[in-house]
This record gives structure tokens, C-alpha cells and sequence, in this order.
């Protein structure tokens, strides 16, 4: 069928949608349009969301109190942004700052699930990296990268909230590669 | 519900989860409660989101090394759960401890006391929705929190109490910076109670609702700040007295009133009892010689026997039973948590109060999870 | 004084005197031998050791006629060749604390509730059942707390060993 560039309300079978977005993309790859829109538009994304980092509302373990503290005034979090939200589907990194039990292993899953791309996952604390003092329990998960994948592991324990604001610093970092590397029509 | 019925609504009971990620809840549990419309008719608690069976991993490890593990009990209030730990070790072997460690243990005690406290404010403040007192709250906090960090190093979780005594002496300079600490909180807290005991918002959502009487305080065996704004008037630093806390004179505060405004008043009057405490510590330190021992020799096994102690946490009444066999490990290391007891008691708080009261009630027993789930 | 008034506030020896008169040689008193704890020294703790059967009359009566009001823990202990379950409960007017403990059998591991003398001890009781397998006859909710549902080992048996404990 004759698709222009912008498709509007159109029925089409599911076929026929990845044929014509797999055509799309081929022929603004081969114009070199991906590349001119990416190299315009990366910069502006990655400035919005690496000054916009909204962790989820979710305080596990003594990991979580230097987390309230690093939003207290004496190590301001909010300059760099970060605006704790209560509901996954409103935030963009998933903070874990304690132990995982077993109990909570599927509801961590499902968090993360929850919480629409791009995402990031930080570990904050030796728990949430590798199990850290439990390491012989029968009901810890060893390591938050047995659950979902990482993007920063910030050690302490519990961590100065210094270290987390150098922690959400290198994930800024991270956001502008990712962005910078060019994201349109990378869905 | 009555009136909906009478227009002819069908109407139902309804149980709804506050579940282990949820703004207000302060920790990592689930609370589930049985709802007819805005009121609440049942309440059960479920926890255990965080259970890591931290007695049974004690008796893995050696007594020296279940000191940090005991800071992360309750990581609100670290220095009272190692002191606990090292209370009942100390029994164990039974030595009576140096008379400058009692003293320090008290300033560490009452230290952590008045951190703990203020975070709880601070929660209680942004769970009502004043997010001044969060800023406030923690702005004094984090002058108690450099007093921990000048004596032994950390902010959080200290590790400071040792089996026998202290970790360290505290440094020439540590008298002062307390006192200017001390002297600047008793100002800056009239600040704060400004911002809450003035509110008429603020009171009227705390004043009135979750009344409990004495027996079913008693009977529930809820502790701590949360039984003495009912009524009962027991506090462990008192009545069954341990390092130091029978030569100070300080005051209990006891309400009689019940309900969650009293219990609220009698946290914020017991950071004016340990600003006291921390002064006539020091005091009496200061008739006490600089090169007096801080810190006991102690043998690295414990002889065989079953020993207990409690002390007062900021939570309540916390005791650990300790059964040791002669060796280097214990055999079996039981912690009583007094946030675990008032947990659960929440069907019985939750009597007769609407959603919009939960933050509020759940507030005053200052939930810390780790101790409860341990 | 009537024979079942309340006494507020017992003394240690009152309270030595008043359960050896009741329950004689059912309830056996532990003496204490350490020198340096202030609380032993001051009289503020009682050690009994009772078994099974008059455990709920014992604190039936501590609770009533003794005004032990607050039950602070209930505690499980795997000895390997018995369990044992130990009771603190303390006083509000004089702050002691009485320390009850109490055999139970391998085979047999029932002991009666007592969350209906004091309702504190209800998820103590459920935390000793999940953890140990003590089971609390008469207990309204003997179910799983801390640990998840699908468990079915009890974790704190000597039995279960962690990671790292060597297997004998």
C-alpha cells in the first residue's frame, strides 16, 4: 500500500505495520535523516532527562535514610533535578537502597516492568550490589542484578549521601552517551 | 453507610492494600484494611519484606563481629540496638562496666535518641503534607549526625559500643561541639513545634483519633513513646535502670489523653529530656579523670548460661536473650523488637479511623521494618 | 486480704513466696550467680522453669493475681534433642522482669497459647511457629509472617544450616 511519511489513524494488519515501519526506517537511514535528526535532537533529550531524574518513591533499609538525607538540606538532591515520584509509571530510575528478600523479589520485578523506557536501575549500597553483609542468608537475593539489569552500582554502607549524589552524577553521564548516541525511531 | 443505602445504593466492603512501595508507609510492609467507604472497619499488617533471619546469621559469626550487624537492627537507631548487644554480652560475662564508658554510652544513647525522633518528625511532616518540617527537621539532624561522625567516624550506623565498653574516647574538642549543638537544638526546636503545634492543620489531624486506653496498651504490649502518650507510665532507663541513668535526674514525660496528638507530644518533650541528660552527662564526666578506662579486656568466648537485657530504644522496649555455650558464637541470639509489638497492634490503633487518618496513626509508632522483620 | 486480690506492685520476695505457695514444686526458681549485674542485685529478676502442663495456670496467675501486665517476648530455642520456649514478662510498677521457661518434646511439639492472657504475645507466638515449628494450641492465626507463604522448612531448626556452616 502507498504510505506516505506520516501515517495517519490507518488500519493495517500487523504484517503489514513492521513492513512498512522496517521500510520507513531503510529509507531515512539511507537519506541520512536518522543521523541529521539524531546529531539536532540528541543533545536537547539528553539535557532534559539527565537534569530530570525522578526516582521512584521506594525506601527499602538503612540505605534508605541517607537517601532522605541526601534530599535534606544540607546535600541537596533536588538541584540536580531528582523529584521522588510515588507511581512507577511516572519515573525513570528505579532506586534500590537495601536488601532483597525473597518476598520482595517479585514485586522489585515488577516495579521495574512497571516503569516505561528509557529506565535506568541503581544499586545503591553493598545489599543491593551484592547481598553485602547477608551474604549467608537463606532469604536474600545476592546482588540486585539477579533481578533486573544495572546501570550504576554506588558501594557504602550505608553510603554517604555524597557518594549517591557522585553516584546519580555518573549516571548523568551515562544518559547523555545513551542519548547522544541517537534514539529516533529506536523503538 | 446508612445514608447511602437509603437512596438505594448498593454498597460493599472492600479490602484494600498499602502496598510494600507506597509513599507514606515509611518502610517495607503491606498494610491491608477493610474499607466501607471512608472508614475502616479491620487492619492487617503484613511484614516480613525484609526478613533476612539476622538471628540466625549471628550464629555464624563470632560476639565481636554481631556488633555491626546490630547496628543494622534498626538503622534509625543504631547505637541503642549495639548498645543492647553489647548490654547483653556484658551480662553474659558478668563485668561491670567502666564508669567513663557508662557515662559515654549515655551521650551516645541520647545522641541517637534525638536523631531518631527528629527523622520521625521529619516523616510525620511530609506524611501530612508539611514538607517544611521534612527540610527543618533534617537540617538539626544533620548537626547530631557530625557529633557521631567527630566521635566514632560514621554518621548512620556507628559501631561504636564495644563488649566491655567503648570504641574510643571522645576527642578534647567533643564537649564543646556537643554543647553548642545541645544549646542551639533547645532553640531551634521551639522553631519546629512553631510549625506544628500551631498549625491548626496539623493538630486537628492528629488531635481526636485513635484513642486507646490503658488496658489495651498493657495487654497489647505496645511500648515506648506510643504507651506513655496513653497513660501508662513505665520507661527502662527508669524503672529498671543500666549504664549510668540512675545518678541522672531527668524526667518521663506521661500523657494521659491516648490518642495520637498525646503521643506525638511526648516524643517531641523527651528531645528536651535528653538535651538534659546530655548535659549532666557531661558533667558528671568531668569529675571522672581523663585517663579513667573507656574499654574492658574481654575473653573471646562466653561461658555457658542464658542471659537477657533490655533497654529503652526510641521505639520502645527492646530486649535481646542471649543463650551461649561456651564458645565463640552464640547459640541462639534472640532480639525483641518493639516495633514488631506495635505493628502488630494496628487493627487496634486503626479503630474507627477514616483512610485519610493512616499516615498519621501509622506515623506515631515510627516504623523502622529492619528490626521488625530482623 | 482476699485470697485472689490483685497485688500492684510485689515485691521478689512476695512473688517467690505467692508462686511456691500455688504451684510448689511445678515451678522451680533459678538462683541467680552473677555479681555484677545491677538488676539481678536489686531484685528485679525472676527465673522459673516449669513444664508444659502449668504453664497457662502459672501465667494465668502471674498476669492476675501478680499484675504482670506486659509481656515483653516469646522466645523459641532449639535445643537439638528438645525445644523450649521461654516467656518474659514484666511489671509496670516495679519494672521486674520474670523470666519462664518451659520444655517441649521433639515428637509432640504443642504447647498451649497464651494470647488470650496477654495479646502481645500473639505474633511472637506466630514468629516461634514459623521459624521453629512450635505449634501454639488455641492460638487465633498460626500462620507464616516473616518469611514467605510457599516456605515449608523452619529456617531456625539447628537442622537447617546456612551457607557456610559446616555440615556435620
Amino acid at each position: 500500500m502507498d504510505m506516505s511519511m506520516y501515517p495517519h489513524a490507518v488500519a493495517m494488519s500487523v504484517d503489514e505495520f513492521m513492513s512498512w515501519s522496517n521500510a520507513t526506517i531503510n529509507e531515512l537511514l539511507s537519506a541520512g535523516t536518522k543521523r541529521a535528526v539524531d546529531k539536532l535532537t540528541g543533545p536537547i533529550w539528553s539535557w532534559a532527562m539527565r537534569n530530570s531524574m525522578h526516582p521512584l518513591h521506594f525506601g527499602l533499609a538503612c540505605c534508605a535514610i541517607e537517601m532522605a538525607a541526601a534530599s535534606a538540606p544540607k546535600h541537596d538532591a533536588e538541584r540536580l533535578g531528582m523529584i521522588y515520584r510515588s507511581s512507577p509509571r511516572q519515573t525513570d530510575v528505579l532506586l534500590i537502597n537495601g536488601w532483597i528478600s525473597k518476598k520482595l523479589r517479585p514485586d522489585i520485578r515488577r516495579l521495574y516492568e512497571q516503569i516505561p523506557a528509557p529506565k535506568w536501575v541503581v544499586a545503591m549500597g553493598e545489599c543491593a550490589i551484592s547481598g553485602g553483609p547477608w551474604y549467608d542468608s537463606y532469604n536474600i537475593v545476592q546482588g540486585l542484578d539477579q533481578i533486573v539489569p544495572v546501570d550504576v552500582y554506588i558501594p557504602g554502607c550505608p553510603i554517604k549521601p555524597d557518594a549517591m549524589i557522585d553516584g546519580f552524577m555518573l549516571l548523568q553521564k551515562k544518559i547523555d552517551a545513551y542519548f547522544k548516541r541517537g534514539v529516533f525511531m529506536e523503538d | 453507610m446508612s445514608e447511602l443505602s437509603r437512596t438505594g445504593y448498593q454498597t460493599d466492603k472492600m479490602w484494600v492494600t498499602m502496598g510494600p512501595q507506597h509513599p507514606f508507609s515509611h518502610g517495607l510492609w503491606t498494610l491491608r484494611i477493610k474499607v466501607d467507604g471512608e472508614y475502616i472497619l479491620d487492619a492487617e499488617p503484613e511484614v516480613g519484606y525484609l526478613h533476612r533471619g539476622w538471628e540466625k546469621e549471628c550464629e555464624n559469626r563470632t560476639y565481636a563481629k554481631i556488633i555491626p550487624m546490630a547496628d543494622r537492627l534498626c538503622y534509625s537507631a543504631s547505637m541503642t540496638w549495639s548498645h543492647l548487644y553489647c548490654k547483653v554480652a556484658e551480662e553474659a560475662l558478668d563485668i561491670e562496666l567502666p564508669e567513663r564508658a557508662q557515662y559515654l554510652r549515655v551521650i551516645a544513647d541520647e545522641i541517637c535518641r534525638i536523631q531518631s525522633h527528629l527523622m520521625w518528625l521529619a516523616a510525620l511532616g511530609t506524611d501530612l503534607g508539611n514538607l517544611t518540617i521534612f527540610l527543618w527537621c533534617l537540617r538539626e539532624r544533620e548537626f547530631f549526625l557530625d557529633l557521631n561522625v567527630r566521635l566514632c567516624g560514621q554518621r548512620l550506623t556507628t559501631n561504636y559500643p564495644r563488649i566491655g565498653g567503648v570504641r574510643n574516647d571522645m576527642p578534647y574538642y567533643f564537649e564543646r561541639d556537643c554543647m553548642r549543638v545541645v544549646d542551639r537544638f533547645e532553640n531551634s526546636l521551639w522553631d519546629i513545634i512553631n510549625l506544628t503545634d500551631e498549625s491548626s492543620v496539623f493538630v486537628s489531624r492528629l488531635k481526636g483519633i485513635s484513642y486507646l486506653t490503658k488496658k489495651q496498651v498493657a495487654n497489647l504490649g505496645i511500648t515506648g513513646p506510643a504507651m506513655r502518650g496513653c497513660g501508662v507510665d513505665y520507661d527502662v532507663r527508669r524503672d529498671d535502670p543500666y549504664a549510668a541513668y540512675d545518678k541522672l535526674d531527668f524526667e518521663v514525660p506521661v500523657l494521659k489523653d491516648g490518642d495520637a496528638y498525646a503521643r506525638y507530644r511526648v516524643r517531641v518533650e523527651e528531645m528536651f529530656q535528653s538535651c538534659e541528660i546530655i548535659r549532666q552527662a557531661f558533667n558528671a564526666l568531668q569529675k571522672i579523670p581523663k585517663t579513667a578506662p573507656y574499654r574492658l579486656k574481654v575473653s573471646k568466648n562466653i561461658p555457658a548460661g542464658t542471659h537477657m537485657a533490655h533497654i529503652e530504644d526510641p521505639r520502645g522496649d527492646a530486649l535481646m536473650y542471649l543463650v551461649s555455650d561456651g564458645s565463640g558464637s552464640p547459640y541462639r541470639l534472640k532480639v525483641r523488637s518493639p516495633v514488631f509489638v506495635n505493628v502488630s497492634a494496628s487493627k487496634a490503633m486503626l479503630d474507627g479511623c477514616r483512610i485519610a487518618d493512616i499516615p498519621a496513626v501509622m506515623a506515631m509508632i515510627d516504623m523502622c521494618l529492619g528490626e521488625t522483620d530482623r | 486480704m482476699p485470697d485472689d486480690a490483685m497485688i500492684e506492685a510485689p515485691t521478689k520476695t512476695d512473688v517467690e513466696a505467692l508462686i511456691k505457695g500455688k504451684f510448689g514444686s511445678k515451678a522451680v526458681f533459678r538462683q541467680t550467680t552473677k555479681k555484677n549485674s545491677k538488676a539481678d542485685n536489686e531484685g528485679r529478676r525472676l527465673y522459673i522453669d516449669t513444664d508444659r502442663d502449668t504453664l497457662y495456670e502459672l501465667c494465668q496467675y502471674v498476669h492476675d493475681r501478680l499484675n504482670f501486665e506486659h509481656i515483653i517476648a516469646v522466645t523459641g530455642v532449639d535445643w537439638v534433642d528438645h525445644m523450649q520456649t521461654v516467656y518474659h514478662i514484666t511489671n509496670y510498677l516495679t519494672g521486674m522482669v520474670v523470666e519462664i521457661t518451659t520444655d517441649i518434646p521433639n515428637d509432640d511439639p504443642h504447647v498451649r497459647s497464651v494470647s488470650d492472657i496477654w495479646e502481645g504475645a500473639n505474633w511472637h507466638e506466630r514468629e516461634a511457629y514459623e521459624l521453629f515449628g512450635i505449634i501454639f494450641d488455641n492460638h487465633p492465626k498460626l500462620e507464616r509472617l516473616l518469611t514467605p507463604k510457599s516456605y515449608e522448612f523452619y529456617p531456625f531448626r539447628k537442622s537447617y544450616k546456612l551457607r557456610g556452616q559446616p555440615d556435620e
